[in-house]
């Protein structure tokens, strides 16, 4: 904590971490980055600018994992005409952290149209990662056209229903959530009967003082419902995590961090590895947004996320690319 | 009589029109005796169908065509018909022959709806 007070900004919310009124809402735009610490009900977030003085070592985290979304292998349009080589760099970027992440995160979207030669490039190029293992939840580009058999097929093994499962790492309770089939004419994200039933029955047995990490593709949480960006059904699926003290919620499909606070319950969504989109309300559509090229990779990245044990820490460390 | 004189003009604006799509059908070079179907457009631009309501008569071809970066589908909420995923200026035609509303969604952005309404 020798942050100077220049660059550090402490939210110092509610302390008793259940006080829904004490509602915390940060939010950092494709293109700049944060670093959020939580530590009771109370939220630090640092500028990137000092971020190379943060890593997993001087936080003294015990379990590191680094998340990668929205990768939209086969993607070709100006935005971004090589979504390859920028997955490639992310790839490089991870492999580069001065701790190595224990796993991968992948929050979907790992491909454009579902098209198996997309998938093979996307699992040719996470096999240069040092971290072997790969966690992933589908996006709704990758479940085009079979509802997410192949999907599940190449990703799914082991896993209920859609794809959803847990998992736990280090006395972490890691969930994976699939809100992006049987999607309803006019509605958002969904997760269903039976997926909310069987995450109501996983967390029952747990105490309430296991960390709970919870990642799927759209957010669990209202960004913008104007652009489909949020999820029908995920006021229920937190109502069964209020019992705990400390739950994150990883997402992708925005393509840009965003990052809000609400009682124990920290959303953050991760930028793209193959292009960026605008803010929510900022354009005539959430489409892809072109940027100068040498700004590309300015507006992609990746998330690096340190837990402490009985801190009751998360750090969350979005990178650019570039 | 009056009807039958009404009957009478609107065969001949049928028969008419008749002519002129074969005489456009032969300046695009199909066969002169192939009938150019008569077609609705509808564009998908900007995560939305354009336009979001469309009647047509009986037989009529809606096709849709995409023209956003991103892949869209047009899919019956009813399950009368299911387009494959639409890349970049990909196309989509379906003939309702049925009269009929018909509800329609983006079956991987589901906020873009739209409907045609046949009659």
């Amino acid at each position: 904590m020798s942050q100077s007070k220049n660059d550090e900004i402490l939210h110092d919310h509610n302390h008793d971490g259940i006080d829904r009124r004490g509602f915390l809402k940060c939010m950092a735009w494709a293109g700049t980055g944060a670093l959020c610490v939580m530590q009771g009900g109370v939220l630090k977030s640092y500028s990137m600018s000092r971020m190379n003085e943060w890593n997993a070592a001087k936080m003294g985290g015990e379990l590191s994992f680094a998340q990668i979304s929205d990768s939209h292998m086969g993607f070709n349009k100006p935005a971004n005409p090589d979504v390859a080589a920028t997955l490639k760099a992310a790839v490089d970027k991870i492999n580069a952290l001065s701790a190595q992440p224990e796993f991968l995160l992948h929050t979907g979207d790992i491909s454009h149209l579902a098209k198996p030669e997309e998938f093979d490039t996307v699992d040719q190029i996470l096999k240069g990662a040092v971290a072997k293992e790969v966690f992933f939840v589908p996006g709704e580009h990758d479940v085009i056209g079979d509802d997410g058999q192949q999907y599940r097929d190449r990703y799914g093994k082991g896993t209920k229903g859609a794809g959803w499962y847990s998992f736990d790492k280090k006395g972490v309770h890691f969930i994976g959530l699939v809100n992006v089939v049987n999607l309803k004419a006019g509605g958002l994200g969904n997760l269903g009967g039976d997926q909310l039933d069987w995450l109501a029955a996983d967390v029952k047995q747990l105490k309430s003082s296991t960390p709970i990490v919870v990642f799927a593709h759209i957010p669990l949480w209202s960004v913008y419902p104007e652009w489909g960006w949020g999820t029908d059904d995920s006021a229920q699926a937190l109502s069964y995590l209020r019992k705990f003290g400390s739950v994150s919620v990883l997402n992708g499909h925005i393509h840009q961090i965003m990052q809000k606070v609400e009682g124990n319950v920290t959303f953050h969504t991760a930028m793209s590895t193959a292009f960026p989109q605008p803010q929510p309300g900022k354009a005539d559509s959430p489409g892809p947004m072109k940027v100068p090229a040498e700004q590309l990779r300015s507006v992609l990245g990746i998330t690096d996320v340190n837990f402490v044990r009985g801190q009751h820490a998360l750090a969350i460390v979005d990178s650019q690319l570039a | 009589m009056k009807a039958k004189v009404a009957r009478i003009g609107l065969v001949a604006l049928v028969i008419g029109l008749a002519a002129t799509l074969t005489t456009v059908g032969r300046v695009g070079g199909v066969g002169a005796q192939e009938k150019v179907p008569a077609g609705v457009a509808v564009k998908i631009d900007n995560f939305s169908f354009g336009p979001a309501t469309v009647t047509v008569p009986v037989g009529t071809t809606v096709t849709w065509t995409n023209r956003d970066d991103i892949p869209h589908t047009a899919v019956s909420s009813d399950g009368v018909f299911k387009s494959k995923v639409m890349d970049t200026d990909d196309k989509f035609s379906f003939v309702f022959s049925k009269p009929g509303t018909y509800p329609y969604y983006c079956t991987i952005h589901p906020k873009m709806t739209g409907q045609i309404i046949v009659q």
